[in-house]
């Protein structure tokens, strides 16, 4: 059994006198323990909302409705109520951000933000709190962390603050940690490291780690799976190498070539899909991408395309699939 | 903190200065001075020279200032032109009952104010958030004399529940030293007396306050409501944090800055508005002094008075100042 099992998740917001926005529409993907899973998509395609549906932290209120299951361990999160939840929230299922100067509370010194959290789940105080803190930021590369621990937030850089949210993140070591883009607000450089510093922590403690992001060349470095998402549905789901070396949904080909490359020369130009979700939004019941699509058939419109299994793991959802390899140059890269 | 604060009273004097000057020469504008208000219309012109003399208000202006500035540097405001009596004398007399009543009102506003404000945020859209929003209106509409009055018909007169007139009851005999009569209640340990002067504040403290009450409601709703979509709210419920520490150190915490702000601005206005209320509660504070120095040109006690308010305005607002760089290390002074 898969640690987080998310099945048919679907997320709708209706509000008084605008269109109900389906954000998530029937997402299905699964994390194994220990394992390194990417969800992949243009902003807007549904990536937070999913995240926050796992983590139970949208409104709950009027407007805002929920379907579909996410089992952790076997119960299904979606069900708890809301006390229940706040127990496994930090301690089992934790969660990074993609500001990390928003993310923090700018009038609290960081050192009570770390130890809220071991207090919280573990029980600890006073100073064996603090010294588990400075450990924690020790740990993900803070340093200084006992002079740290006093400071406000305003006064670490953004790196930093990225490294303490992560820190307050595994406090409890939690068995699935799920990091929605949190390298996007940082520099080029601070990301890099940012990156590092998670597959390092995952590998070390085993715990499972979710990693949203728009960006392939995030995922290529680190994920063992890949979801790519659109328009609130997972297009596409297969292992690191192969979705790399064949990519069959047009959508994930689309986004392969819109990854900048480092080693791409100058006169180079990406190639970005045309268009963006919210054109197709909401959208008809067949493939959502199809308008956006060079390869559209008439099969295309009417029925959402069927879920494609090949014998390789990989499945996808088109009628008109790529086959063969499409970017041997990127594979060869994976490999590296 | 220290420095800054010496700092910021220092700022004070200079306004403070300025601020005499203008009153000074706004004051002695006003038509009708003290000789109308003893002789009323009818006195000659020469009477009305003479006691213009007697008061020194025939003087040039800038000397009659220079005579007030000499006076106030030795904390001397003058004699009451109506009661012949010491202006600091009165104001030590009668201010602290409004200064008790005004405490009692901002107590009763922040504690009632800032668990509505933060309620009605919390569950925006319901009922209660919209009888609070609704409530508050009616308490910035209403005037205050009248809620005086009805609070006092129905607590005091009908239901007999509270007093109805006054400060405390003058048969317990309570000891006097510094004129608040609950501390000196509490300090001469005559609980009796404290608790009376306590009930005493009850009814017009509730009247005086409506207002600010509806004003805390309204500012920490719009202050939680705003923090309560901020990043950092969210990660605290990603932590899985109680909703207690959630509630007080992530969200009040943060949305407390405006309301700070408008508490010391609103302290201020209570002190000086507090007239009407006290009137109707027969409440022997400064309210009903300060309307016969008007309508008297009591010269010494107007300026003395306003003075003092410009003085607890600048001192409350160096509190706010002060609580602002407690909570929020941002604006922290080195
Ligand atoms: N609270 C909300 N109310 C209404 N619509 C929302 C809300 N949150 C997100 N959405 C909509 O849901 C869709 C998916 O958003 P999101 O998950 O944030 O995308 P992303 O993949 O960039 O993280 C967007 O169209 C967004 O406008
Ligand atoms: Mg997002």
């Amino acid at each position: 059994m898969a640690l987080l099992d998310v099945e048919d998740l679907s997320v709708t917001f209706a509000r008084r006198g605008q269109r109900t926005v389906r954000a998530v529409d029937g997402v299905s993907f699964s994390v194994d323990a220990g394992e390194v899973v990417g969800l992949v998509g243009e902003s807007g395609c549904g990536k937070s909302v999913t995240s926050l549906a796992i983590m139970g932290l949208l409104p709950r209120q009027k407007g805002v409705h929920i379907g579909g299951k996410a089992s952790f361990d076997g119960t299904d999160l979606l069900q708890l109520d809301a006390r229940s939840m706040r127990d496994v929230r930090g301690r089992d299922v934790a969660m990074i951000f993609q500001d990390p100067l928003s993310s923090l509370n700018p009038v609290v010194p960081l050192g009570i933000q770390v130890t809220e959290v071991l207090q919280r789940h573990r029980g600890m105080k006073g100073e064996a709190a603090a010294k588990e803190a400075a450990a924690l930021l020790d740990r993900v590369g803070i340093p200084d962390p006992r002079r740290r621990l006093k400071e406000f937030p305003h006064q670490l850089s953004g790196g930093m603050r990225q490294r303490a949210l992560i820190a307050m993140a595994v406090a409890c070591r939690p068995r699935l940690l799920i990091a929605d883009e949190p390298t996007t607000a940082l520099d080029v450089t601070i990301q890099a490291q940012i990156l590092e510093l998670l597959k390092e922590l995952v590998r070390e403690s085993g715990t499972a780690l979710v990693m949203i992001t728009h960006d392939l060349g995030v995922v290529a470095g680190m994920c063992d799976t890949i979801n790519v998402l659109y328009a609130g549905r997972v297009i596409e789901t297969a292992r690191r190498r192969p979705l790399f070396a064949e990519p069959h949904h047009p959508y994930t080909v689309g986004l392969l070539g819109s990854v900048p490359r480092l080693d791409a020369g100058r006169g180079e130009r990406l190639t970005p899909i045309p268009g963006s979700v919210r054109d197709v939004l909401p959208w008809p019941d067949g493939c959502a991408f199809a308008p956006r699509c060079h390869r559209r058939v008439d099969a295309c419109v009417g029925e959402p395309p069927e879920l494609v299994l090949t014998h390789t793991g990989h499945s996808y959802r088109c009628v008109n699939p790529v086959t063969g390899p499409v970017a041997p140059a990127r594979a060869q890269e994976e490999q590296a | 903190m220290f420095r800054f604060i010496v700092r910021r009273l220092l700022q004070v004097i200079p306004t403070l200065f300025g601020l005499s000057i203008l009153l000074f020469i706004w004051l002695h504008r006003l038509p009708g001075g003290p000789e109308t208000a003893i002789l009323g219309e009818r006195g000659t012109p020469e009477m009305r020279a003479a006691i213009r003399r007697n008061l020194g208000l025939d003087e040039p202006i800038l000397v009659q200032y220079g005579r007030f500035m000499k006076r106030l540097i030795q904390f001397d405001l003058g004699t009451s032109t109506s009661t012949k009596r010491e202006v600091t004398t009165e104001f030590l007399q009668r201010f602290p009952g409004t200064v008790e009543l005004t405490v009692m009102a901002m107590l009763i506003a922040i504690g009632l104010g800032i668990p509505l404000g933060y309620l009605a945020a919390r569950r925006r859209g319901t009922i209660v958030d919209h009888a609070s929003v609704a409530g508050s209106l009616i308490g910035i509409c209403i005037p205050v004399f009248f809620l005086a009055y009805v609070l006092k018909a129905v607590f005091a007169e009908n239901l007999g529940w509270l007093p109805s007139a006054g400060r405390q009851d003058p048969t317990i005999g309570a000891t006097r030293i510094t004129n608040f009569f609950v501390l000196d209640g509490l300090m001469t340990r005559e609980w009796d007396a404290a608790a009376d002067a306590l009930i005493h504040l009850i009814l017009p403290g509730l009247a005086l306050a409506s207002i600010p009450l509806a004003v805390i409601v309204r500012i920490t709703r719009a202050s939680v409501l705003e923090v309560l979509g901020e990043d950092f709210v969210r990660t605290a419920e990603a932590k899985g944090l109680t909703e207690s520490v959630v509630r007080r150190r992530h969200v009040l915490r943060n949305a407390m800055l405006p309301v700070a702000t408008s508490i010391g601005l609103l302290t201020g206005q209570l002190l000086s508005g507090a007239v009407l209320t006290e009137t109707v509660f027969a409440f022997s504070g400064i309210g009903a002094f300060l309307a016969d120095a008007i309508s008297q040109r009591d010269y010494p006690v107007l300026q003395g008075f306003i003075l003092i308010i410009a003085l607890v305005y600048v001192l409350v607002n160096l509190v706010v100042d002060v609580s602002y760089t407690l909570i929020d290390p941002r604006v922290r002074v080195r």
